[in-house]
């Protein structure tokens, strides 16, 4: 018997769609504080001088890092450029990441960030019936792309 | 880091990269969890972990992926750049347990006047399954100039 699929119409309709941009900040704070939850003792990612002296602008956003997006709670948090799909599963679980660097990313920049919907899929697994949403995020610092992120997300 | 700069000479096909091997204890968790911006609470409430079908709070995704960037850096540091890295979360690592972190050459090419090294990476659990697979380019300098 064939099960009804979990992508409609309307789902595949907001493939290729991409979002407003948001404004992500590379902080200098936050670059130290992610390269000490991961566990770096490169003093690169500490101290401003050694990473200036080793070609940086400041210290560099350690790999894996992309900034914060600015905070502002009148705002919704989650995407507002994809409707909830109402596909009744309710968990979520990060499938993969991909990110490719175009510059240096170091902390003072100020970055826009846009998303895009590039690939819905479905499928049987361990977890049951699973959706597979691929985002692309690019990165700007002005109207130079410097990292584009391939996130898959999967919903169980 | 006073670490000798890897040079493109210097690597092979088949060469692998020191493995860096880190403990996902709770704090870890915690401190990535503020770091990244991720407060889902699988990670960090074992209760809310457990009544999500889970059998532990797990280790994000995004700090193996991190792990994998540290890996490379401390490997082509101070003079290499990572220039892309991509990996799946096939397989759960729960707290309290070592991410080990491997890599292998399996390219190395010159393009655009850059030197690229492809490589497979992948983080490995404390028993030895493959839990995060992976790929990574890297760009060295050359002892040219």
């Amino acid at each position: 018997m064939t099960q009804p699929s979990l992508i409609t119409d309307e789902m595949r309709s907001y493939i290729g769609r991409e979002s407003e941009p948001v404004t992500v900040e590379v902080d200098k704070t936050a670059c130290r504080m992610f390269a000490r939850a991961v566990g770096y003792t490169d003093p690169v990612f500490y101290d401003e001088e050694e990473a200036k002296r080793r070609g940086y602008r400041s210290i560099p956003a350690p790999p894996g890092f992309l900034g914060h997006p600015v905070y502002n709670p009148a705002r919704p948090q989650r995407a507002d450029y994809l409707p909830p799909f109402q596909t009744g599963l309710r968990r979520v679980l990060n499938g993969g990441t991909d990110i490719e660097y175009f510059d240096d990313i170091c902390a003072g920049d100020v970055l826009t960030m846009t998303r895009k919907l590039v690939d819905l899929q479905e499928r049987e697994g361990r977890l049951g019936k699973m959706l597979i949403m691929v985002n692309e995020m690019t990165y700007r610092r002005g109207d130079q792309v410097v990292a584009k992120v391939r996130g898959t997300l999967i919903q169980y | 880091m006073s670490q000798q700069q890897l040079y493109f000479e210097d690597v092979q096909e088949g060469q692998e990269v020191p493995t860096l091997t880190v403990h996902c204890d709770s704090q870890r968790l915690v401190m990535w969890a503020a770091a990244s911006g991720d407060f889902y609470q699988i990670h960090y409430d074992k209760d809310f972990a457990i009544g999500n079908q889970l059998p532990e709070r797990i280790v994000h995704g995004a700090l193996k992926h991190a792990l994998l960037g540290r890996m490379l850096h401390e490997w082509i540091a101070p003079g290499g750049r990572i220039k892309r890295l991509a990996c799946q979360y096939r397989g759960m690592d729960l707290v309290d347990k070592n991410v080990i972190c491997k890599g292998v050459v399996t390219r190395k090419y010159q393009e655009d006047g850059r030197n690229l090294v492809e490589l497979e990476v992948w983080t490995e659990s404390e028993d030895g399954q493959k839990t995060t697979p992976g790929t990574a380019i890297v760009i060295l300098p050359s002892r040219g100039r």
